[in-house]
């Protein structure tokens, strides 16, 4: 079975790596990664398979977590319906913006998504009454059924498995009718359309999907967390997104999961280096795309195959 | 009744007439070409009849209805299947997959159906994976079941083209220059290829510059000339044809002496 | 009232000009290799943060501009050896987390020798506003607007009248016909980047008296640039002008008439309607693709 080898090789890191961490510091290293990982799987099936960019994908995050936070803080609703309506709400948002937005190409699409993203972001810091404004607001912990997620540990366990799942879906529609619509989008758009595909019905659907993917990440943020800021809907934060994406390989689901760890991680080391993070941030990002411009994991991948 | 019709469909690009007034109908089980120099328009005509231009002027109308500016997957819907001068592969996919692409209208495209993977999805899948290779050794590229797009010849990718457009089990196939660029023995293999594909009742339109192939295997030939029909007949009426001696063939006949 | 509307054209015009040049260098780089380069912004507030620098360590104004557009210009020149030239044919997904990877490198760097805080550099000829008819309008903005106009007649000049300005518009055409007929495509390249990164430096110059300067002003003037460009269709000179005036006016109008807490998200909103409507923005290429 070749195609669960993947998620049996991540499910084993996933349930070995508490051993190796050491205190609540590594825990919240390691849930925030699973969390971009997440959002990143979504994503890359929007700009690695289909071959869309989006520049605006933190504006989701954000309605997501903003959704969670008001409706269950400041509404009292069950944290699980405030995440399921922020989804959907999402969906509906996305939905709506896609079919004009996704007509475009390449650069006016980036600029399309782009706009939307910081369109969101000015929403949330400027709606103070609701949101906080740019202090943020607090949110309520997780719970279901009288059972409350509190500790790192526990939601280092949810998110483990929300990650394999979101990859289980991600990697299903790879491998489906729909997964190679999706694909010949990106390979030739003429031929998938002469084949019958719909081509912009296609991108609207994955644009959806990613979207909802995006939302929910957002939710369990803000749940963790305890607390929201319009910083996650941040156009840096978009930008860090697409990067995991390119970074890790596109096209590649454990790609976009070694860039959400790559990522994730770099800026909690250089956070040593006063001022200097930027640059080398900045550095790594220009060097991995000019020389690894398929990515790491499609790069190592290929090495491998070439050695062996 | 004609399978295809096409009534004085017009289309220009900022003034150049691309093609004008042209009118022709084309019978079901028949391979009927379409032949003229470089720039007359015929490649014009197959996206206008595959829906990836909008004529100007004028109707295509395809088994029996108006298909006229209609979207190139709303025509696939109905039976028309194309291939391309120059290639449209996904080299993002496997060569296999790429015939499978060609089957998407017959499988099945639900979102949560493909996220939850399905057993009906997958069992279907699997079968449509069997036929595409099939397909691909009907066409004569077996040995390419396993590659990737990206690792095959470019003979063997414009037999890729033909699978994938045949996957759609198309009732009319548009075949842009799939000579081109072929060595003569490849371009014989092609040539039986097509004539195959026409026994199995599929209606070919065919674009090509090789003549020798398109007088062997054309039950009717269109002649093309800056956008206009010039000629329209069969091989040995069009090669009869003073006009398109002198349009067409007489330059041919020229740079060949 | 009158005075009112006035004032908001004076901010309006003042901005867009600055929106203009930033949208004049996305365009040229756009036309010499396809790349829209999101490091455009911080050509623009490397060039008010170097001015204020020499000039705060004593060079005098005029050679402190012309020290600072130079850097710049080599700044310009390095990002397109050292980043852009090594990638090649990579695809628009890729060539925009380069720009995008180059923008925050260069941001680290403002930070690391401007520091975090914000700075002015002083007006060029005072700062006691002109009245007129009743709106006041300050002699920097003066300086930005005169500036900006001189730069596009410059640009005009460059491009209609000489035969590297011709160059450059028919590489924009066809690279490889260019190519054919003698054209050296990379040094086209090169140049570009250097005319843009020295419009962006000239740009950040006469503006960082009003907005004042620090590392991060580059990245909102940026993307609003690549606005102003989209807006008028990406390529297109005079679009990038008209853009970058429009989305100025636009953008004043919106604060003083509707809501100054959404001053920023204007820009943004105007181009996804825009692009709703006309997918190439306002002057863009119709072009229908071959295949």
């Amino acid at each position: 079975m070749g195609r669960f080898r993947g998620l049996a090789a991540l499910a084993l890191i996933i349930a070995l790596l508490p051993l190796a961490l050491p205190n609540n510091y590594y825990y919240d290293v390691a849930i925030r990664i699973g969390m971009n990982a997440i959002i990143v799987v979504g994503l890359n099936l929007l700009i690695g398979y289909a071959g869309q960019i989006s520049l605006g994908h933190a504006g989701f995050v954000g309605l997501g977590a903003y959704a969670s936070a008001v409706l269950s803080s400041r509404f009292g609703w069950p944290p699980l319906a405030a995440m399921l309506f922020g989804m959907a709400a999402v969906g509906v948002i996305a939905f709506v913006v896609a079919r004009p937005i996704l007509r475009l190409r390449g650069h006016y699409l980036a600029m399309a998504t782009l706009g939307l993203g910081i369109i969101i972001y000015m929403v949330l810091v400027n709606e103070s009454a609701w949101t906080g404004g740019n202090d943020g607001m607090s949110v309520r912990p997780f719970s279901l059924l009288g059972l409350t997620l509190a500790s790192e540990r526990a939601w280092y366990w949810v998110t483990g498995a929300v990650l394999l799942g979101a990859i289980l879906l991600a990697n299903n529609i790879v491998d489906s009718p729909v997964g190679r619509a999706l694909r010949a989008v990106h390979g030739s758009e003429v031929a998938a359309q002469v084949a019958g595909i719909d081509t912009t019905r296609y991108k609207v659907r994955v644009f959806v999907l990613s979207a909802v993917f995006a939302s929910a990440v957002g939710s369990m943020m803000a749940h963790y967390l305890g607390f929201v800021s319009p910083q996650v809907s941040s156009f840096f934060h978009s930008i860090e997104l697409v990067t995991m994406v390119v970074v890790g390989g596109m096209a590649s689901t454990y790609g976009a999961v070694l860039g959400a760890a790559i990522l994730t991680t770099l800026p909690q080391l250089l956070a040593t280096f006063e001022g200097y993070e930027m640059i080398t941030f900045g550095l790594i990002l220009m060097l991995t795309v000019i020389f690894l411009p398929r990515g790491l994991l499609p790069t190592i991948a290929a090495r491998l195959r070439k050695a062996g | 009744m004609a399978l295809l019709e096409v009534q004085a469909l017009s289309r220009s690009f900022g003034g150049v007439h691309a093609v004008q007034d042209l009118s022709f109908e084309i019978e079901p089980g028949k391979i009927y070409s379409i032949i003229g120099p470089n720039g007359a328009g015929k490649t014009t005509v197959f996206n206008l009849i595959t829906g990836l231009y909008r004529p100007s002027s004028g109707r295509v109308v395809f088994d029996g209805s108006n298909v006229t500016g209609k979207a190139p997957h709303e025509l696939a819907r109905r039976g028309v299947s194309r291939t391309f001068q120059n290639l449209q592969i996904c080299f993002n996919m496997s060569a296999v997959e790429n015939v499978m692409v060609g089957a998407h209208l017959r499988l099945d495209q639900g979102m949560l159906g493909s996220m939850l993977r399905l057993p009906a999805l997958a069992r279907r899948d699997a079968v449509c994976r069997e036929e595409a290779a099939e397909l691909m050794r009907f066409v004569g590229v077996g040995k390419y079941i396993g590659a990737l797009a990206d690792a095959m010849p470019y003979g063997a990718l414009k037999r890729l083209e033909i699978a994938r457009a045949l996957a759609a089990r198309p009732k009319m196939l548009l075949l842009d220059e799939p000579a081109a660029g072929l060595n003569p023995t490849e371009t014989h293999e092609i040539d039986e290829l097509i004539q195959k594909i026409g026994v199995s009742g599929v209606t070919v339109v065919l674009v090509e510059h090789d003549m020798k192939l398109v007088m062997g295997i054309s039950d009717r030939i269109l002649v093309l000339d800056y956008g206009r029909k010039l000629a329209e007949g069969t091989a040995r009426e069009v090669r009869d044809n003073p006009e398109v001696i002198a349009a067409y063939l007489g330059v041919v006949a020229k740079a060949a002496a | 009232m009158l005075s009112q509307t006035l004032q908001y054209l004076f901010s309006g015009l003042t901005n867009g000009a600055i929106y203009a040049l930033s949208a004049l260098g996305f365009s040229l780089i756009y036309n010499a290799s396809g790349v829209i380069n999101f490091a455009q912004g911080e050509f623009i507030m490397l060039g008010g943060v170097a001015a204020v620098l020499l000039t705060s360590a004593g060079v005098p104004l005029p050679l402190a501009i012309l020290l600072a557009v130079l850097m710049v210009a080599v700044v310009g020149l390095l990002l397109e050896k050292f980043a852009i030239e090594p990638a090649g044919d990579a695809d628009v997904v890729s060539l925009i987390i380069i720009t995008i990877g180059a923008s925050i490198f260069l941001q680290g760097v403002a930070q690391v020798v401007f520091g975090k805080g914000q700075r002015a550099l002083a007006p060029f000829t005072g700062d006691a506003p002109i009245v007129i008819a009743g709106a006041s309008l300050l002699p920097q903005s003066l300086w930005m607007i005169g500036t900006g106009a001189v730069i596009v007649l410059v640009l005009a000049w460059f491009f209609g009248r000489t035969r590297l300005g011709k160059a450059m518009l028919a590489t924009a055409h066809n690279r490889l016909a260019a190519r054919l007929v003698g054209i050296n495509t990379r040094h086209v390249l090169a140049l570009s980047f250097v005319i843009s990164a020295a419009l962006g430096a000239i740009a950040g110059v006469v503006s960082a008296p009003i907005t004042l300067t620090s590392y991060d002003v580059g990245i909102m003037v940026g993307l609003k640039g690549f606005v102003a460009a989209t807006l008028g269709g990406l390529g297109s000179g005079v679009g990038a002008v008209v853009g970058g005036l429009i989305l100025g006016l636009m953008e004043a109008l919106a604060a003083g008439y509707i809501s100054s807490a959404y001053k920023d998200a204007v820009p943004f909103a105007l181009i996804i309607l825009i692009l709703f409507f006309m997918p190439r923005g306002l002057f863009g290429a119709r072009v229908t693709e071959r295949v």
